[in-house]
């Protein structure tokens, strides 16, 4: 036992001769794709299980999807492309291990996924630390800019800011915010409180529900109550469903008091029901029922994967052009190294379905044409605005005098 | 489950025999950790490990206190997060250096300097123990309250679970101050050294197994002890104790504070194991798995459920990798199997091959079962 302890204790000492936190970086310890057969490991990293299944989910076709059209016309740099699913299980430290997973073990050129802001700041690390390539393809709260992500769904000045555009120019001088508690919903609200200061609207309440809930008689009234011009709602998954079940039946009504839902797309709209949703706002980039010939292609060919009843979505959409901006940028940097990559990115274009996208090398965002769509009563979003033209990403809304107190 | 049954003299050699078996086992288990693990499995690997080996620190502490003492712990996620908490709290004041502020408290926060209740984990002595004594502390302040009013059972298990969604609605509406939903992220040194060097990582590695089997160590203690005894006692017959002069009441208010104390522990080295704490291992999911790990590894017995929360654990992951999309199916086979057929857990097939055992050996009628699989 002594010998032991003593083994022990030298094993300990042995290992304890790491580098201290200002030692710099003394060494490459980035974990290094393998490149060498035919074909190339890209990382899917979803949450297949758990709340954040049901949207997900769909990402993670979307991604197999794009994955399979670019195999069938020879792959990226000539090798075929082989996609390693992972299941973030919608939660935050098994996001972690499975991002470390996929690069160190599978050791895969580039990961595409994560949806809540949560996942993505808990693998944003493990990335950094690896100096592998992420490929986020969800609209999120901004005020970030991680050297080893791409955002290729929109920031706030991308989405948030245009709808509250949006409402302003239809005259609607109070709001009141609905939202799950989490990130992405209080930062929003944070963003929507210093536009409504500087631009004369009244916020009137704001009220919060823990992710997942369905209590929402109380707030319901509330929001009656408060005779607001509007509803601002970042409320995520099933609890939509419950809010506006109450909100029909406390009298309110898409004409008397407008909801506009930034985390509502098609997919949701379909499992809360057109008839509690139809004639309500949501604000996005892309719809199924978007114009354009890349489009069609895409809603055909996912139709025809997964079936005809199955809609297309903004996040679908992101995920699936995020694959192929990440091959252009390959090609264009004849590489499958990130370094390279993220060199070669910017001003990298596709013709997305939600139109031509470009990428903006500083940022590693999108630019992207913001959309605000009415829900029908088919379940569908029919498009009543859009921005024109493809806004540039400003993640910390620098170019926004009013937004200067918020980072 | 010492046998008052068995002649005095047979007991003593029992107890020998058992003392030496537990040395091996330590011994055994040392070697697994400390040389084995570390030469077969890669550092993505044996950082698993490390987080399997966190785990396994709250099952011993759940071992104690729901096996030996009968509580139904169903709220280590509260001492473990506290614990994690403390810790990745100083780490993050480490890491944003002095006069800065932590980058979430900069993004979300309107703050310009730390709150009050941030100040003193600024100490890293007073953080460190802040890990295992605020657990305690709370648990006792709780514990007290509880076993005092004569709590138990089911209401004992409600109670901690309401407290355990409680703590984690909490730690997601304060997101100036708690990171709210995200948690605490990106977590770069641990006392100076840099958490990006495998190097240091395999360090924390072989922290926690110490940790692990200095928790087992004590824990074994405790049980072998004559509050160990007493505990047993008052699971099985509450009633008897108190009418014997003890007060139940602090016995098993004793059992739940070190539990407590290790979930704390535990939680604290999960941090630079993982780099994360968060709500998310907290709430009452996670603290339902904590008990499961135990529970299909056996309760009652250290072994078993150090074991089967490092099994359980290690099978969430590796089912996970290779059925992606159906694994929870799986997972959930496998408890209703260790459950519904071994309802004492895994541990309790080592007891039935041993009783057979005897049972052939001298033609003696079999020692009676354990009262506690009843608990």
């Amino acid at each position: 036992m002594v010998a032991g302890a003593a083994a022990l204790a030298a094993a300990v000492a042995l290992s304890a001769c790491g580098a201290k936190t200002d030692a710099g970086g003394s060494s490459d310890k980035a974990a290094k794709a393998d490149t060498s057969g035919d074909t190339v490991k890209v990382g899917l990293l979803n949450s297949l299980s758990g709340t954040m299944a049901i949207s997900e989910v769909t990402v993670r076709d979307s991604l197999k999807l794009a994955i399979d059209e670019i195999n069938a016309k020879g792959g990226v740099l000539g090798k075929k492309i082989k996609p390693i699913s992972e299941d973030g299980a919608s939660d935050w430290p098994t996001f972690a291990e499975k991002a470390s997973k996929l690069i160190r073990e599978d050791r895969v050129v580039a990961t595409f996924g994560c949806w809540t802001s949560a996942s993505r700041k808990a693998v944003k690390p493990v990335f950094e630390k690896n100096k592998s390539l992420l490929f986020y393809p969800v609209q999120y709260e901004g005020l970030e800019e991680s050297p080893y992500i791409f955002y290729t769904g929109a920031t706030t000045n991308q989405q948030i800011v245009p709808a509250l555009d949006y409402l302003k120019s239809q005259g609607k001088k109070s709001i009141y915010l609905v939202g799950s508690d989490y990130v992405f919903p209080r930062t929003a609200n944070k963003i929507i409180k210093a536009y409504a200061a500087a631009n004369g609207m009244k916020v009137l309440g704001e009220d919060y529900a823990p992710l997942g809930s369905t209590e929402f008689s109380t707030i319901a009234n509330k929001v009656k109550a408060s005779k607001a011009d509007a509803v601002f709602n970042t409320l995520n998954g099933d609890s939509n469903v419950a809010f506006f079940k109450e909100y029909k039946s406390a009298g309110l009504t898409a004409t008397s008091m407008p909801v506009v839902s930034v985390s509502i797309a098609e997919e949701e709209v379909k499992s809360i029901g057109s008839q509690y949703l139809a004639g309500q706002l949501t604000a996005w980039n892309y719809y199924q029922t978007t114009a354009g010939a890349a489009n069609t292609e895409f809603v055909k060919a996912y139709k025809a994967k997964y079936g005809q009843d199955k809609p297309t979505s903004d996040p679908m959409e992101a995920a699936y052009t995020s694959v192929y901006l990440w091959k252009a940028m390959v090609e264009k940097a004849k590489s499958f190294d990130p370094e390279k990559v993220k060199a070669a990115s910017d001003g990298i274009t596709f013709d997305a379905p939600e139109g031509k996208v470009t990428v903006d090398g500083a940022s590693q965002h999108i630019y992207k044409t913001a959309r605000i769509g009415k829900i029908g009563t088919d379940g569908l979003i029919e498009q009543v605005w859009d921005s024109g033209k493809a806004i540039k990403p400003d993640p910390y809304l620098k170019g926004y005098s009013w937004a200067s107190g918020l980072s | 489950m010492t046998d008052s049954r068995l002649p005095l003299l047979k007991e003593r050699s029992a107890l020998k025999g058992r003392s030496a078996r537990a040395w091996a086992g330590f011994a055994a288990a040392a070697v697994a950790l400390f040389a084995l693990a570390p030469l077969a499995l890669s550092d993505f690997r044996l950082g698993l490990l490390a987080k399997y080996l966190c785990t396994a620190m709250v099952a011993v502490g759940i071992c104690l206190a729901w096996g030996r003492g009968g509580l139904l712990t169903l709220g280590q996620g509260v001492f473990f997060g506290l614990g994690g908490y403390a810790m990745a709290m100083h780490l993050k004041i480490a890491d944003a250096g002095p006069g800065n502020l932590p980058d979430f408290m900069q993004l979300y926060g309107t703050a310009t300097e730390l709150p009050w209740w941030w100040q003193p984990f600024a100490n890293p002595v007073f953080a460190l123990a802040a890990t295992v004594l605020l657990p305690m502390l709370v648990a006792a302040l709780l514990g007290s309250f509880i076993f005092r009013r004569r709590v138990k059972g089911a209401y004992f298990a409600i109670l901690s679970q309401a407290l355990t969604a409680a703590f984690a609605i909490w730690l997601i509406g304060q997101q100036a101050t708690t990171g709210g939903t995200n948690g605490l992220t990106d977590i770069q040194g641990f006392f100076g050294y840099d958490l990006n060097d495998p190097i240091n990582q395999r360090m924390v590695y072989f922290i926690i197994a110490a940790a692990l089997l200095l928790l087992i160590a004590l824990a074994r203690q405790l049980i072998h002890s004559r509050y160990g005894e007493l505990l047993v006692a008052v699971r099985d017959s509450e009633e008897r104790v108190r009418f014997l002069g003890y007060d139940p009441a602090n016995v098993k208010l004793v059992a739940y504070v070190v539990a407590a104390g290790m979930a704390g522990l535990a939680g604290a080295l999960f941090v630079p194991a993982v780099g994360i704490i968060s709500p998310a291992m907290i709430g009452i999911v996670p603290s339902i798995e904590f008990v499961i790990g135990a529970a299909v590894g056996g309760r009652a017995s250290l072994a078993g459920a150090v074991l089967g929360a490092i099994g359980v654990a290690w099978a969430k992951t590796a089912l996970s990798e290779e059925f992606p999309a159906a694994w929870t199916y799986f997972q959930g086979l496998l408890f209703i199997v260790a459950l519904a057929f071994l309802p004492g857990g895994l541990a309790s097939l080592v007891g039935m091959v041993q009783r057979r055992r005897a049972s052939h050996a001298s033609e003696e009628p079999s020692p009676a079962l354990p009262v506690g699989e009843a608990a």
